[in-house]
């Protein structure tokens, strides 16, 4: 079925050394579940102070690429590098350094169900800064209203909406003034406008603070709006990436399918 | 018979490798004892579950275990052994074995369940990772205050057991079974020796690890959904008693017949 459709071959996003490059760089990450293939051979470049969008349908993997980028999962093979180190060599406590200069935002919120809203987004701050009480809360709240939960600090999560939990969790994500942030889709679940502010957010935060950021989302208005540069990921690899406007002119097949919603095309319906 | 051996091996090989795992979780627990301090309050709170939230199990579990000791020693003491050992056989069942074991078995079982499911619920919902995320560790921050929690509170819980259940085979055997209170007292005194009830609190100081790790392993280790969590909960409270048991056996060995005899 695919022969009917030209597609073009897998872009190259090698960097020649990685050591070097200023940003992240996922060289050739296969992934298997059991018997199921979820990544394979994926590469993908991050360059420091952009925002990348990962498009791609439901149940191909961009969770668990997000995942990897962390660490959470250890790929079956490849490697990949943050700012010239190598994460899968790293000692226990290299990792929780690099860990403390990102952010992540869990596609189910997954925020700690024994604490209030206040303590999930001060519980990083409470950890590793000598702040005092009020401080601490204070910076949670100025959190929590960046994201429009004021007034929702002393909320246990049972409490919240589906929508509002998923702001928790950025707001929890932000509190510590990442270098980079992953975002599992930040805005799946919410209103349009609600949305909308929160692209507005990430794009301030991407200006004012200089973030890095990975942004895994379907919400096609979104992506165009936030975006720098964009990636698919179709059958555990990345098979297309480029900028914003590139995206938009592009007649590689699958990229038209998916930005046009189409059942028709070479991803198939099903 | 080869997929029965290869079975067997898979079991067997799943066994080493998960006490491998348990033994370096435990490990990992004690080299995050240097953090408690800096956890107490979570380490308070925790004993604060293991020992307020089990008082009235352990109140009746240890007033019936006194009370039945005492039915059934005089039942079996009947005219070959005079009534003044009653307190003796009471006393010494109860501070060797009864307490540690009873209340390894059903306050453990409780926490160790609690543990389970609390810790493979964070797990299945994605809260361990978001904590590792934020470079807090998870052993430091849930296993290591779960750990000392159980392994401080247990032996205080025996004694709460060991008195209680005295009390209850003291009331029963004066109440119901027509033995003098006087008689009762001189035989608890006759043979009272300290090292009874050292050596029932130094077993259920190992009880009490034996049901946190127990618990916080197989919690940390859970797959799946809610099913799953209740799997994890299932296996982790079956591990637990049968360990306890097992160690018990052990332990009696090394204490009653090594170390208190010389
Ligand atoms: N822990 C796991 N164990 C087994 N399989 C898994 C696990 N995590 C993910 N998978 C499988 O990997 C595949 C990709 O999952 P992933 O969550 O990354 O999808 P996704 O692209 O994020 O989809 P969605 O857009 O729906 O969130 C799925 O088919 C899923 O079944
Ligand atoms: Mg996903």
């Amino acid at each position: 079925m695919e022969a009917q459709y030209n597609i073009p071959p897998v872009p190259d996003q090698k960097v020649a050394d990685p050591t070097n490059f200023d940003g992240i760089v996922v060289e050739g990450i296969s992934k298997s579940f059991g018997s199921k293939q979820v990544l394979e051979d994926a590469n993908l470049l991050i360059h420091k102070g952009e925002t990348l969008v990962i498009i791609g349908r439901s149940g191909e993997g961009k969770s668990v690429l997000l995942k990897h980028i962390v660490r959470l999962l250890e790929p079956d093979c490849g490697r990949i590098w943050v700012e010239g180190q190598e994460i899968s060599q790293m000692e226990k406590r290299e990792l929780m350094e690099l860990r403390k200069k990102f952010g992540f935002l869990f596609q189910g919120a997954a925020l700690f169900d024994s604490m209030n809203i206040c303590k999930n987004v001060g519980l990083m701050l409470a950890e590793h800064m000598n702040w005092s009480e009020e401080r601490l809360r204070e910076r949670a709240c100025e959190c929590l209203s960046m994201v429009g939960l004021d007034g929702a600090a002393d909320k246990l999560p049972s409490e919240l909406s589906g929508g509002m939990k998923k702001r928790a969790g950025l707001a929890r994500a932000i509190v510590m003034e990442p270098e980079y942030i992953l975002y599992d889709e930040p805005t799946t679940g919410l209103d349009p406008i609600t949305g909308d502010a929160i692209n507005d957010l990430i794009i301030k935060l991407q200006k004012e603070l200089g973030v890095t950021s990975i942004v895994v989302t379907h919400d096609m208005p979104s992506a165009f709006k936030i975006a720098d540069r964009m990636a698919m990921l179709s059958r555990g690899k990345i098979v297309f990436s480029g900028t914003v406007d590139e995206v938009r002119q592009t007649d590689h097949p699958m990229v038209r399918q998916f930005i046009e919603g189409n059942s028709q095309g070479p991803l198939g319906a099903f | 018979m080869r997929t029965l051996i290869e079975r067997l091996g898979g079991s067997v090989y799943r066994g080493f490798s998960s006490a491998g795992r348990g033994v370096s979780l435990l490990r990992s627990i004690f080299l995050a004892t240097r953090y408690a301090w800096k956890m107490r309050t979570e380490i308070l709170e925790q004993m604060h579950v293991v020992l307020v939230g089990s008082m009235p199990l352990v109140i009746v579990t240890s007033v019936f275990v006194g009370a039945v000791t005492a039915v059934q020693a005089v039942y079996q003491m009947q005219a070959y052994v005079p009534m003044k050992f009653l307190g003796t056989v009471i006393s010494k069942s109860v501070f060797i074995e009864l307490g540690p074991v009873l209340m390894a078995l059903v306050v453990g079982s409780r926490l160790c369940a609690f543990y389970a499911a609390e810790l493979g619920t964070m797990k299945v919902t994605e809260q361990l990772d978001a904590m590792s995320i934020m470079a807090i560790d998870p052993v430091s921050y849930l296993a290591m205050p779960r750990f000392w929690a159980a392994v401080l509170m247990i032996p205080v819980v025996t004694i709460f057991c060991d008195v209680i259940a005295i009390v209850g085979g003291y009331l029963a055997s004066v109440v119901t079974l027509d033995i003098s209170s006087g008689t009762f007292i001189e035989g608890l005194q006759m043979f009272y020796k300290h090292t009874d009830l050292l050596g029932g609190l130094i077993k259920s100081i190992f009880f009490g690890a034996i049901i946190a790790l127990s618990g916080i392993y197989f919690g940390f280790n859970t797959q799946g959904g809610a099913e799953g969590v209740g799997r994890a909960t299932m296996t982790a409270v079956v591990g637990s008693c049968l360990s306890v048991l097992v160690a018990d056996y052990l332990l009696a060995i090394v204490l009653f017949q090594i170390v208190f005899e010389h």
